[in-house]
């Protein structure tokens, strides 16, 4: 078992690889740039959906997080990483694998860093509920934001160019993989069900002996260091950051995506990243309206289906076969 | 010490437009729990309505007391409107659904009010004509007073105080206090719910509207954009001062106003939107039910 797990993995990561040679030389730069941030926002909504969907926490602080794992990143690679390069290759023989263990380790310590500040954001969830705990997030989110904005190492006002290019497709791929593996298996463990008891009747987990408190608290930091896994792709993509990426709008484009998918559906929280990157791309033919239309299906959606698409339902093709199996139950 | 009097009489004047939008959201969330996104927008198309007013009325040429007046009203008016429509159009339809679909809903009105706002009145900045001629009031040692600041501070007492009364002392009001405290004993108890939703919003609007006139007067560049900070710094104060509290809100919102104008002559002006959120946690940690509040409490 454990030998096949290991073969399936290898043959992931082969394709990954292939998938990462043949795709920037076939594909145009603008659809390649789209696929890259559809990769981004996979991890951003997925691991928003955790605190929001499945731990029935409301955080519209996601972008805050994003910043911390961009900013420290980037930071890393910028002072460290570069200067790193020529005698990480004298070990390790190849140029590029001596990047991309600079690269992951900037990510992690971002991810790291990220998940210090949602462990931080994550306590006055012991108080607060609801709408107070959104706005308190928010709250963390600019605070964040105004903060970076001072930093004159990381650029403050004038934002941070010049950082090293270290993100293509392979990278967004595998760590869009890692989140939706991890936190799908963590959402089926028996933390998982935790993470739901909480949701579901706080009152009720807390009588049947679940630290809601731990729980909660988990999930801002799991979700965290995805967040900043996903800034630090996002910064080594554009080989630039700025503060203005990161406003509390940004936070709410991933809600848009967690709630239109569905709060508590991960494959609903895909989709939905993937409809919702390539929506104004496409609404770029109508110039002008674009934002308006957006705003407009957005209501619309609210109005007509307002669980989401997906509801708390994964999709999967068991499910398409269950829709047939059923029709022809109903037939016989 | 005369310019931290100066600083506190221009953070006053800055905090009473704060506590006026305020009073929006904490009247909206007392009846309907929702926090109202869309509020700071209809501020923003508060300010637009009366800077098309002054065009129409020809009065960045010859100001006078009447025509300022009058497009005061005609702002009120046109955002009292728009809060009826929104609430009709977006938010009636979602009373059962669970709060956070509304507050998505709610996103999404502000979204397509930012971006029609833009299309249509251009996103350029635009400059909103003095429609009071400024003069000082009080200029000695070093304070200056202007007549504008004193009418935005007189104009939002004025506002505030006849919107306690009217909560207070109305059977309107009461209606209202009885529909935020419980629904559907008040539907049960004869009132109208759904009528009084929709007063609580044109009358949120309305002073959001009034508050739009008055930024005009001491801070003249409008554009679509202007609503969103305002609007969430006011949603802050209205928490600060006790959700659901109309006293509360004006305490925030001057709480608000005057923090933020020490911060910018203090420290630099770059920290100006970190010390209302730095407030406001603060705040929710400590005492969770605002600064005149009650205690209720975890926060549900």
């Amino acid at each position: 078992m454990q030998f096949k797990k290991i073969i399936f993995i290898i043959l992931v990561l082969g394709f990954l690889l292939l998938v990462n040679y043949y795709v920037p030389r076939r594909m145009n730069p603008y659809l390649f740039q789209i696929l890259i941030l559809i990769g981004i926002n996979i991890i951003l909504a997925v691991s928003l959906n955790l605190i929001n969907g499945f731990t029935g926490q409301f955080s519209i602080g996601h972008a805050g997080f994003m910043a911390i794992g961009g900013y420290t990143s980037a930071f890393f690679t910028f002072y460290f990483g570069r200067n790193l390069v020529p005698s990480l290759t004298s070990i390790l023989l190849f140029p590029w694998l001596a990047k991309s263990v600079i690269f992951v380790s900037a990510l992690i310590l971002g991810g790291t860093l990220a998940a210090l500040a949602g462990l931080i954001v994550g306590i006055p969830s012991l108080r607060l509920k609801g709408d107070y705990l959104a706005i308190a997030t928010l709250g963390f989110g600019e605070i964040i934001r105004v903060l970076i904005l001072n930093i004159d190492a990381v650029g403050g006002a004038r934002g941070f160019a010049d950082i090293p290019g270290y993100t293509n497709l392979f990278w967004v791929l595998f760590f869009m993989l890692l989140t939706v593996v991890v936190i799908r298996n963590l959402i089926n463990s028996t933390h998982g069900r935790a993470f739901l008891s909480v949701r579901e009747d706080e009152v009720a987990a807390e009588a049947m002996g679940i630290n809601t408190t731990y729980y909660k608290v988990y999930a801002f930091v799991i979700g965290a260091f995805f967040a900043g896994i996903a800034g630090g792709l996002f910064g080594h993509y554009l080989m630039y950051l700025h503060t203005n990426s990161f406003t509390f709008m940004r936070s709410i484009e991933i809600i848009i995506m967690v709630v239109l998918g569905g709060m508590g559906s991960i494959t609903g929280s895909i989709l939905a990243a993937i409809i919702f990157t390539i929506l104004p791309e496409f609404l770029r033919v109508v110039k002008d309206y674009r934002m308006v239309i957006y705003s407009l299906i957005l209501i619309i959606l609210m109005l007509t289906r307002p669980q989401g698409i997906f509801g708390l339902k994964e999709f999967s093709l068991l499910t398409i076969r269950n829709i047939f199996v059923r029709k022809e139950q109903v037939a016989k | 010490m005369s310019e931290f009097l100066q600083q506190l009489i221009n953070g006053i004047a800055w905090g009473s437009i704060y506590a006026l939008i305020a009073l929006g959201y904490t009247m909206v969330y007392g009846v309907l729990r929702l926090i109202n996104f869309a509020h700071g927008d209809v501020y923003m198309v508060g300010a637009f309505a009366g800077f098309y007013a002054v065009k129409w009325l020809g009065l960045a040429q010859e100001p006078t007391i009447f025509g300022a007046v009058a497009v005061f009203l005609l702002s009120m008016g046109c955002c009292g409107i728009l809060g009826f429509v929104i609430e009709r159009g977006a938010y009636k339809p979602l009373r059962k659904a669970p709060r956070l679909t509304a507050l998505i809903t709610a996103i999404g009105v502000s979204l397509f009010l930012e971006n029609a706002g833009q299309l249509i009145f251009g996103a350029d900045p635009k400059f909103f004509p003095q429609i009071i001629a400024k003069k000082d009031v009080i200029s000695s040692g070093g304070i200056i007073l202007t007549n504008q600041q004193v009418i935005v501070l007189g104009v939002s007492l004025l506002l505030m105080v006849s919107l306690q009364l009217f909560v207070l002392k109305t059977k309107t009001g009461k209606a209202m206090r009885a529909v935020s405290f419980n629904r559907e004993a008040a539907s049960l108890m004869g009132i109208s719910v759904d009528r009084i939703i929709s007063i609580t919003f044109v009358l949120g609007s309305a002073l959001a509207g009034a508050a739009a006139i008055l930024v005009g007067l001491t801070n003249p560049k409008i554009e679509p954009l202007m609503g969103i900070m305002p609007g969430i710094k006011a949603f802050v104060a209205a928490v600060l001062g006790g959700i659901g509290n109309i006293p509360g809100a004006m305490l925030g919102g001057m709480i608000m106003g005057i923090a933020e104008v020490m911060v910018v002559g203090y420290l630099s002006s770059t920290y100006r939107d970190a010390i209302a959120f730095a407030i406001l946690i603060l705040i929710l940690l400590f005492k969770p039910s605002g600064l005149l509040g009650g205690f209720t409490g975890e926060k549900a």
